[in-house]
């Protein structure tokens, strides 16, 4: 008994066209994709194939592992951990106090160059467990504001840094109200040493987000201040530390480019930073460094990649041998319908 | 419940019943937005995303832009709810068709032209030649002086042969004009979706009047998407209407069925959300404390000191927000595309095009192609699914002499044709039962011709065999059979035709001689519904001999017999078949009680064999999927030496010594508890072995094993690669798909005939050959396909492509976004492992 018509059938309740005639007429149409008879390319893979495939992976990656090692080698990099360094150790029991309150928090560091180091020596500073990607702090900003003299009051994202003895507050947000305000200056012996803070951000930013008209207001005025101060005197656009600042990390370990030393330093050349230690880490457990670094075609000094294509490299070569090595002594034969799972047990389940 | 139809009535059953505005829409479209919105949201995974595209709208938790999650939401919304609009949009149109197609009706005694929608229950309907049903109709007058028309059923059933209708014997003689004024009350069930049953009562009103109810079978009535064909006019009353027809209400949305990687899916998402709820406590946790001890130390930071008071919550939804994206959004519609694209793969396969008659495969079902990369087990069909369905007559034993077993054609046997000149009785009598003992209807073509319309091929073969021995039935005249032997025309009256079920096995007719009024009953069925019918005193060794010889050979065979009855015993019994025929309850079953009655005290006539030869490519076919590891079992209603020769001679078990085949029989429970025990210890034995073990089951031994020894079946069942299940039953069918289910293997079940759809629609693919026994199991069928040997194709290439590309694709899905997720998860970890690092904890 028909029960259930198919749904197909559903639709021919009372159309004219019964469905008999119509199956005749749809004769499908011929092509290539209709009968899934396209053109298609799937290796199978055969030992000799795999193998060769491992060895090639092998062959390329070693060198280039080897390469990008060599040029993380290359780089010349001084650190110089100071947070604690540059308190006074009697004070050191209650270092938020002593940031906090100290006047005068000059501070002096002997680095020791280790080789010689070509310019441009990059002068970074870096921040351990500083979260500038914090969401509360990565969302407080206004890019119209920075952008444009007129939208100085769009400060409704900035919260809570967006007013200050009721008025605004340019540039506005957390980012902008933490800037970090140690100073660096270098000498050798007895002769000051140029750091060159032009060019030490991006050029897009300097030229489209801060605009060259907008202006520092009541900028640090609040009641808590916060970090650096900025000259209100200068457009935005070269304050570029603010820029620099305001690129916000993605991790909680980050280096900003505080700026670029424009000679050559010779091995063993004693370098006297005199800094100021203004900035506050203390309360949250913050690390504070002072980094030198020159730079290779790669970049700067980080043996990851080199020893991520050795590691690669080596694996597939292990592959390769290994594989060699079974096909060699315990060959298979290919396709063999044995190794199916209903014939691997007589029998059936 | 039963419905009262007043004929004619034009205000009381206005009310009552619903027109014949048919609609199939699921939507109006006022309703299409949110009924659209309900239903989509009544998929879990929907109302997920729908929680956290919320939950995105808050912007004090959002981590991202809402977009990212309102964006795809509302495409996939818009995708899915524009194929519902445009499905319904068609259907809409077809309905309207039909719907405003006119007919003729009486309205206050005058004929109008009205829109089909109009029609009430109750009005008399006039149809001309070639004119589609509106409704469904009980069958008043008709052009033809006897009261027959006869109908095509293809839309409802897929037959293409043509039915005979008859109007009630009340109404016969009415006059043309007189039709229109009719009235009276018919007394019928309320709608149902039988389309084989229609148990009903007509009384006519004066002057009309007529003592007797006057019972109605499906014979009196005109189903809707019927067509009138060969009769100039046929007038009716419409008892059901609109969407209560038979046909709308067989309509009605299958089951969906799911497939095992949707089951799998499903899984992995419930998995995968329990995995995210913990990963998000987790983290929520550890921000809170992260918060609470960090936090607030950051002085660049400028937390709050107090907070709102579901401060606990918030970063615990924030983390729930970034990981929503562990559950892939577009894993449905993205597996609902590419399916639809499978199935239009199988649509558009050239290589699966019946060359014969120029039918392409299709794909009703466009959810399941990736299960028949899965199939396990195959359960098959024989007539017309392994074998042609093309039946020869091939040999006969008349009387205890075999014909055509030199030649293998009775037809061209010397013997029997100098039989047939010379007019032996026995041979005559032989062919007339061939001739007349059946429900042909033959028709005479332009060029004077004869062509049959038979419902079953077997009648086919046997008339069209007597007629190339000179005894041609050429007329039906409603009752009056004519049929023509050596140039003298023979008349016959039928007076009952006793029908054919599965259950008797056999069919009769009850005709009266028109020379000389005597009354015939002519029988022909299987062997072992006839046989035991036999007077008692003859011998029916030499039959029984000569069916065990014919379907030694693989033919099918029948048994003919006839009986003289004497004119009383005729009336007697016709009065109670009269009664059972007017029963309105189990109709059938009392039909043939009384029918049994009659059938007894039977003179065996002879045996016939009939060739139906197996379909091209059927054992390459059987082999090569085998091969591939999966099961056949072959169900069948014909006897066990044919289905044994039929599976040997298609691959489907092997000869001895590599195959062998254990038989489990026994009438009783005792004797089948024994056999099957007995089967079961060698099966078990011989699992190690390779060698091919099949068991085969009579239908009756089945009833009893499935139902005392179930469990002890179903082992067998698993350790067993192929069976052969003969004698069987639809219903039994479908129990046997039923447990292999339950066994947990995924099953296909292929078939052919009307007895195959109930394990069609049981098994998890179905598929239907679109063969001669109509399209009815091709469309209960996911898939329809013109030869078996296409199904090779259907599972080896399309279902392994399917089943690979659908894997792909949801791991894929899966994979990406987890992938995504966890780029977040471990740049938290990192993150937070520094922090816990340097706090000491």
């Amino acid at each position: 008994m028909s029960t259930n018509t198919a749904s197909s059938s559903s639709g021919a309740a009372g159309s004219a066209d019964a469905s008999a005639p119509r199956r005749n007429s749809k004769r499908p149409k011929y092509s290539k994709f209709t009968q899934q008879e396209l053109p298609a390319c799937k290796p199978i893979l055969t030992p000799k194939w795999v193998i060769s495939a491992f060895l090639l992976v092998s062959v390329v990656f070693i060198p280039i592992g080897v390469a990008s090692l060599f040029a993380s080698r290359d780089v010349v990099e001084i650190v110089d951990r100071y947070e604690t360094e540059c308190i006074p150790p009697d004070k050191r029991s209650d270092k938020v106090k002593y940031i906090q309150t100290t006047e005068n928090t000059t501070c002096s560091r002997t680095l020791t160059v280790p080789k010689r180091m070509k310019h441009p020596i990059f002068v970074y500073y870096q921040l351990d467990n500083f979260y500038q990607n914090h969401r509360r702090y990565v969302k407080s900003r206004s890019d119209a504001q920075l952008k444009k003299n007129s939208s100085a009051d769009d400060v409704s994202s900035c919260k809570p840094e967006d007013m200050a003895n009721g008025k605004s507050i340019v540039p506005c947000g957390l980012i902008a109200w933490s800037l970090f305000n140690d100073t660096y200056s270098f000498s050798r012996n007895n002769q000051q040493l140029n750091v060159n803070k032009k060019d030490i951000s991006w050029k897009s930013d300097r030229e489209n987000k801060f605009g060259k008209d907008v202006y520092p207001t009541n900028f640090q005025n609040g009641t808590l201040k916060g970090g650096a101060s900025l000259n209100p005197l200068i457009p935005l656009s070269e304050q570029e530390d603010l820029i620099v600042w305001m690129r916000t990390a993605a991790l909680p370990t980050f280096r900003k480019l505080y700026g670029k030393i424009e000679v050559d330093l010779q091995a063993n050349d004693i370098i006297q930073v005199i800094l100021e230690n203004n900035y506050n880490t203390y309360s949250f457990n913050g690390k504070k460094k002072l980094v030198l670094s020159t730079t290779s075609w790669l970049g700067g000094k980080n043996d990851f990649l080199g020893i991520a294509y050795l590691t690669v490299g080596g694996l597939c070569f292990v592959l390769a041998l290994t594989f060699t090595v079974v096909y060699l002594v315990k060959p298979r034969r290919l396709g063999d319908p044995s190794y199916l799972s209903w014939n691997r047990n007589p029998g059936g389940r | 419940m039963k419905r009262y139809v007043y004929i004619n009535d034009d205000e009381s059953s206005h009310d009552l019943y619903c027109d014949n505005r048919i609609s199939n829409r699921k939507y109006t479209l006022l309703n299409f937005l949110p009924k659209n919105l309900w239903e989509q949201f009544s998929r879990l995974m929907n109302q997920y995303f729908l929680l956290i595209a919320c939950l995105q709208l808050w912007p004090l938790i959002t981590p991202v832009n809402p977009a990212s999650t309102w964006g795809p939401l509302i495409f996939i919304f818009f995708v899915s709810a524009t194929k519902e609009a445009w499905d319904d949009y068609n259907r809409y149109i077809s309905d309207k068709k039909a719907n405003e197609k006119e007919v003729w009706v009486v309205r206050q005694g005058i004929r109008k032209l009205v829109r089909a929608q109009n029609i009430q229950v109750g009005n008399i309907l006039w149809i001309q030649e070639n004119d589609e049903l509106p409704c469904d109709l009980v069958l008043l007058g008709t052009s033809d002086p006897q009261g027959v028309c006869y109908i095509e059923t293809a839309a409802l059933d897929g037959e293409t042969d043509l039915k005979t209708r008859i109007i009630p014997p009340v109404c016969m003689g009415i006059d043309y004009e007189l039709l229109h004024k009719i009235k009276g009350v018919i007394e019928c069930p309320g709608p149902d979706r039988d389309i084989r049953r229609f148990d009903a009562n007509l009384r006519l009103f004066p002057p009309f009047l007529d003592n007797d109810l006057c019972p109605l079978t499906i014979k009196n009535t005109i189903l809707q998407s019927c067509y009138l064909r060969n009769t100039e006019w046929a007038c009716g009353v419409a008892v059901y209407t609109g969407n209560e027809t038979k046909l709308g209400m067989c309509r009605g949305i299958p089951k969906p069925k799911l497939t095992a990687v949707d089951a799998v899916i499903d899984k992995l998402t419930g998995a995968i959300f329990v995995f995210q709820i913990v990963v998000v406590i987790v983290l929520g946790i550890a921000g809170n404390v992260w918060k609470d001890t960090e936090a607030r130390r950051q002085w660049y930071v400028h937390y709050p000191m107090e907070g709102p008071w579901f401060e606990l919550l918030v970063i615990p939804l924030r983390f729930e927000l970034l990981c929503s994206i562990m559950i892939p959004i577009s894993i449905k519609v993205s597996l609902d595309l590419v399916k639809s694209l499978y199935a239009k793969f199988i649509d558009w396969d050239y290589k699966m095009i019946d060359q014969e008659t120029g039918t392409p495969s299709h794909a009703a079902n466009t959810a399941i192609s990736e299960d028949l990369g899965q199939v396990e087990y195959i359960l098959t069909d024989k007539t017309g699914t392994l074998t042609e369905n093309k039946m020869i007559f091939r040999r006969c034993c008349i009387n205890g002499i075999f014909y055509g077993s030199e030649s293998g054609d009775a037809l061209k046997d010397v013997e029997l044709v100098d039989a047939v000149s010379s007019g032996s009785a026995d041979v005559v009598r032989f062919l007339t039962v061939m001739a007349i003992c059946n429900t042909v209807i033959p028709m005479k073509s332009k060029t004077g011709d004869i062509l049959y319309k038979a419902q079953s091929q077997d009648e086919d073969a046997l008339v069209r065999a007597a007629a190339q021995l000179h005894l041609v039935f050429f007329n039906k005249n409603a009752n009056i059979l004519e049929i023509t032997f050596h140039a003298s025309t023979i008349q016959y009256e039928v007076l009952e035709t006793l029908e054919f079920t599965s259950d008797r096995k056999k069919m009769s007719v009850i005709v009266k001689d028109c020379q000389n009024g005597r009354i015939h009953l002519f029988s022909k069925g299987a062997d072992e519904a006839i046989l035991p019918d036999a007077y008692s005193g003859q011998k029916t060794r030499v039959f029984v001999e000569a069916v065990e010889q014919y379907t030694q050979l693989g033919l099918r065979t029948l048994c003919l017999a006839c009986r003289e009855l004497n004119e009383d015993e005729y009336r007697e019994w016709s009065f109670l078949f009269k009664e059972a025929s007017s029963n309105l309850v189990d109709r059938e079953w009392r039909i043939a009680e009384v029918c049994q009655m009659l059938e007894h005290d039977l003179e065996i006539l002879g045996v016939t064999a009939i060739e139906d030869r197996l379909q091209d490519g059927v054992p390459e076919t059987i082999e090569t999927l085998r091969k591939a590891g999966i099961n056949f079992w072959m169900l069948t209603g014909d006897k066990q030496n044919t289905a044994i020769q039929i599976a040997l001679s298609c691959n489907f078990i092997s000869p001895d010594p590599k195959g062998q085949l254990l038989s489990i029989d026994g009438k009783t429970e005792a004797e089948v508890h024994r056999s099957l025990e007995r089967v079961l210890l060698t099966m078990r034995i011989t699992t190690t072995e390779p060698k091919d073990v099949a068991f085969v089951i009579d239908g009756w031994a089945l009833e009893i094993a499935l139902k005392y020894y179930r469990n002890a079946f179903t082992e067998l069942a698993i350790l067993t690669r192929t069976a052969i299940c003969c004698r069987v039953t639809p219903s039994q069918k479908a129990q046997l798909v039923e447990l292999l289910k339950s066994c947990e293997y995924r099953t296909l079940a292929i078939g052919d005939g009307g007895n195959d759809v109930r394990m069609i629609q049981q098994a998890d693919i179905g598929v239907g050959i679109s063969g001669r026994e109509g399209l009815q199991a091709a469309r209960a069928a996911d898939y329809s396909i013109g030869k078996f040997r296409f199904l090779k194709r259907l599972i080896l290439v399309h279902g392994r492509y399917s089943y690979n590309r659908t894997a792909f694709l949801s791991q894929y899905s899966f994979y990406k976004s987890l992938l995504l997720c966890f780029i977040q998860i471990l740049c938290l970890w990192n993150q937070s492992f520094q922090f816990f690092q340097l706090d000491g904890l």
